[in-house]
């Protein structure tokens, strides 16, 4: 890509400027997004009707302990000041703590986003892997039995609500077959055997060889991801299969065919080539979908993911989880977005 | 059609793949008992702080206190660290001999200084559960006069008035009156915190087993405790957070976990139909209540408070929504109590609940909201309500919100009816009266919002009755001022009281002396034992 840029541009300079250019832009997107984020959580925050002082003292405790915890989040203070105090923090890396937990917010977030990291990550790659084939086919093979299947297949995705699908799921490969593990992350008897490091069990526990744990892990991992697979399969497979469809039906396909390629190569080299490129985004938002945490399948498989953190948090007016917890899904999705784009250039050479 | 084979293939692998992962055990280690629950609320797991239901029963079987009671009959308070005590002539002075050869886990003996470096940490700290010895007239600042080392093993705790002694002893029985070593806590402290930020994830005391290790909203780990009197069958006892009951419920059955503590009505009749599964149940210190707001003009008529104890359907409630959850009780010291009352007058009655509302003047009927906590069987006993209140021509509209804003709500004093549940801080009658029966300062800034006064309800010479009653040091002329006092809030406040909590556990049937005591703090595995 960079040599394109250098013959485009013509030099170094102009290609460092464009690059310091897009960072720049990016620096600026990430900082607008993140600020406009945390005040709209912060503002909803304090104007929900929960009192965050009794999330933190309890019902029962006496008016002085109240009034002095009142006093130490300082509640007291307008609500602007209140904000500017956060934001000043924040940039410090300062999230405060869980009132739920006592954590700091960035020790609970690198506990609970890996969980979720490694559950969206597996289950996005079966949607990818199974799905963008899958809706190839069903557009190459246009009204066939396949098509039906897949249009099904993507209907039943987006009717069926998932935590019914996550108990049948335990209910048949867990209780009744016995084929995986049920409900929690890794077993209790193993997970003292690998020491965490990045917090994604499949990584630290493969890193660290301890296969026995590892496969135990796999064995938890592999029903909740195959769910979430499941659901983001139906919708990139519906996806490609409409996105091949308009580009089967272009003139260049007819063109390469004429010129007489083998169809396989019509189909993987040239039609898929440009399909590849809003696919890309269909893929990104579905990933940063699954990456906001699932709070229903982190619930149905007691997974210690950033949706249940956040669902719980929420729950007991702990504002500084909250607020932690969006942050992070916001930074993921300028990312994935800052990916995505990257990803387009490379694909088509029209955006370079 | 030619590409569909592949898929067939790939999907082949898959379920090839899931097949192969069989390593998964089907019964939990024989010495390690497995309990799946709801520990969401466990926020600390410093004894000085700790006031959930959850960490309560970490407490309970990690630490150890003073004075503990017979959880079969309450009233029998015995020694646990204390050997003995006396209470000086004029009622304020408790003096504690220790049982000489107690330990902590870390093997260092457990010496007065350490009981008193406890209590004066829970004063200091000053927490959500401190009032219970605050209540004493003890504070940060005088705590280090009234409580104090008198020998090795000897100490003595000074209060302001000549309480009640059990009352004195119950809540130096509770979990924030819990001995943690001072060894430990001096080298893990960190700016004057009594070692608070340490302690809230860790452990330092002397109770049958030692927590090892707590992952928030996932795993709490307890293993045995070496140094403990009476060892405990069990090396470890395992708390796995599983928030979803029907999740427990696939666990238990498959074996994979020991206990399910949060099972729904309709998933307790299931399993128990299981015959590797038997039930466990015992009654709660906690009921379940309306509060009617007194400044409601409509509540606020003593006949329309009434009439509304005689439209709810007790039995029907407790034998559908609540059951297995819950007993009718209308009294509001719950069955165990010193004093407490057993008789539930109130029936489902409309024509006499009619009459009631014909005399307060609203023949036919009213409007009122009610503040309902969206759980499921809150929300179904409200439903069951509204039904009833219908009746004599109530109309009682739900409105459904997130618990934390209702009980925002309540304590600010807007509501019409709240429904909810109290349950009781210590084991003593006291706990209950102070909430129901007295209120000292009615007025909108009150400092003090016992349920009285979140009803909005001035009760009168209830609140002089419900002080010397703490005063009173005769146990039985005491019971009998409890008596009275709940007639009086049974037949006139603004309270409809109308069950006692149950809790109850679906245990494997291999599982012996797992116990659920009348407290969270006395549910006990200490005993357990798997065959």
């Amino acid at each position: 890509m960079a040599s394109a840029v250098m013959n485009r541009g013509g030099g170094h300079a102009s290609a460092l400027r464009s690059s310091l250019k897009n960072i720049a832009q990016f620096v600026i997107v990430l900082m607008t997004t993140l600020l406009g984020l945390a005040a709209v959580t912060f503002f909803i925050g304090r104007v929900v009707p929960i009192d965050p002082v009794i999330a933190i003292v309890g019902d029962r405790a006496p008016a002085q302990v109240y009034e002095r915890v009142r006093q130490e989040l300082g509640l007291d203070l307008p609500l602007i000041q209140q904000f500017w105090i956060y934001l000043k923090k924040a940039v410090t890396g300062d999230f405060g703590n869980s009132v739920l937990t006592t954590n700091p917010v960035l020790t609970d977030i690198a506990n609970t986003f890996p969980a979720t990291l490694e559950l969206a990550t597996l289950g996005t790659l079966i949607g990818v892997i199974i799905g963008i084939p899958l809706g190839i086919l069903a557009a190459v093979k246009r009204g066939s039995f396949i098509d039906q299947f897949v249009r099904v297949l993507g209907l039943a995705g987006y009717s069926i609500p998932i935590f019914w699908l996550g108990l049948m799921g335990l209910l048949v490969f867990y209780a009744k077959l016995g084929w995986v593990a049920g409900p929690g992350r890794i077993d209790v008897t193993y997970s003292y055997l690998y020491t965490p490091v990045t917090n994604i069990v499949l990584l630290d526990t493969a890193m660290q060889g301890q296969w026995d744990a590892f496969w135990d892990a796999v064995s938890h991992i592999i029903l909740p991801a195959c769910l979430l697979g499941y659901f983001s399969l139906a919708y990139i497979s519906r996806m490609t299969r409409s996105f091949m469809l308009n580009e089967l039906a272009q003139e260049y396909v007819i063109a390469a065919r004429v010129k007489g390629l083998s169809e396989m190569r019509v189909i993987w080299r040239h039609a898929l080539r440009n399909a590849a490129v809003p696919l890309i985004t269909v893929i990104a938002l579905s990933y940063a979908n699954l990456l906001e945490g699932s709070v229903l399948t982190e619930t149905i498989f007691a997974w210690p993911g950033l949706g249940q953190y956040i669902t719980n948090s929420l729950q007991n007016a702990d504002m500084n989880a909250v607020l932690g917890g969006t942050l992070v899904i916001g930074t993921a999705f300028v990312l994935l977005n800052l990916v995505s784009d990257l990803l387009y250039r490379l694909l088509d050479p029209r955006t370079r | 059609m030619k590409n569909l084979p592949k898929f067939i293939l790939s999907a082949a692998m898959v379920a090839a793949m899931a097949t192969s992962f069989s390593a998964v055990k089907a019964a939990t280690p024989p010495d390690t008992l497995v309990q799946a629950w709801q520990s969401d609320d466990i926020i600390s797991l410093d004894p000085a702080e700790v006031f959930e239901f959850s960490a309560s029963e970490i407490m309970g079987n990690t630490y150890e206190r003073l004075v503990s009671y017979d959880i079969k009959d309450v009233s029998k308070i015995t020694g646990q660290v204390a050997e003995s005590w006396t209470v000086s002539p004029d009622g304020k002075t408790f003096t504690f001999k220790l049982k000489p050869n107690k330990k902590f886990a870390s093997g260092s003996n457990i010496t007065a200084e350490d009981v008193v470096y406890s209590l004066h940490r829970a004063v200091s700290l000053d927490k959500s559960p401190a009032f219970i010895l605050g209540q004493f007239g003890l504070t940060k600042d005088n705590v280090k006069d009234k409580i104090k080392q008198t020998g090795p093993l000897e100490l003595t705790v000074e209060v302001d008035k000549a309480y009640a002694p059990t009352l004195v002893l119950y809540c130096l029985g509770n979990s924030v009156a819990s001995i943690v070593e001072k060894k430990v806590l001096v080298q893990n402290e960190k700016d004057g915190d009594w070692g608070y930020n340490w302690l809230k994830t860790k452990y330092a005391g002397s109770g049958p087993y030692i927590m090892r290790d707590w992952k928030a909203n996932e795993v709490l780990v307890l293993e045995r405790n070496p140094n403990y009197e009476k060892p405990t069958p069990l090396a470890r006892v395992i708390f796995r957070h599983i928030k979803e009951t029907a999740s427990q419920r696939l666990l238990l059955e498959k074996g994979d976990i020991d206990v399910a503590r949060n099972l729904n009505p309709e998933e307790v009749t299931a399993v128990s139909k299981n015959p590797d599964i038997k039930i466990q149940s015992a009654p709660k210190g906690t009921v379940y209540y309306l509060g009617l707001n007194q400044k409601n003009p409509n509540l606020a008529k003593p006949e329309v408070r009434q009439a509304l104890k005689y439209l709810v359907d007790y039995q029907a409630i407790a034998d559908t929504i609540m059951k297995y959850k819950g007993d009718v009780h209308q009294n509001f010291l719950p069955k165990g109590y010193l004093g407490a009352e057993t008789s539930n007058p109130y029936k489902l009655d409309v024509a006499k609940a009619k009459e009631l509302l014909a005399k307060a003047g609203l023949k036919d009927g009213f409007s009122v909201t009610m503040d309902t906590r969206s759980t499921a069987e809150i929300t179904g006993v409200a439903q069951a309500m509204q039904q009833t209140f219908a009746q004599a021509g109530i109309k009682l509209e739900i409105l459904p919100m997130d618990s934390k804003q209702a009980l925002t709500k309540y304590r600010a004093r807007q509501h019409d009816i709240y429904i909810g549940n109290w349950g009781s801080d210590y084991q003593d009658p006291n706990s209950n009266a102070d909430t129901f029966a007295a209120n000292d300062d009615n007025s909108d800034n009150a400092k003090a919002k016992p349920l009285a006064w979140r009803n909005a309800w001035d009760p009168g010479p209830l609140t002089a009755k419900t002080r010397a009653a703490v005063m009173e040091r005769d146990g039985e002329k005491r019971a009998q001022m409890y008596k009275e006092l709940q007639k009086s809030v049974l037949d006139d406040g603004p309270f409809v009281i109308f069950l006692q909590q149950t809790e109850v556990a679906a245990v494997r049937k291999n599982v012996d002396n797992f116990v659920l005591g009348p407290s969270f703090s006395d549910n006990d595995v200490s005993q357990a034992k798997k065959n």
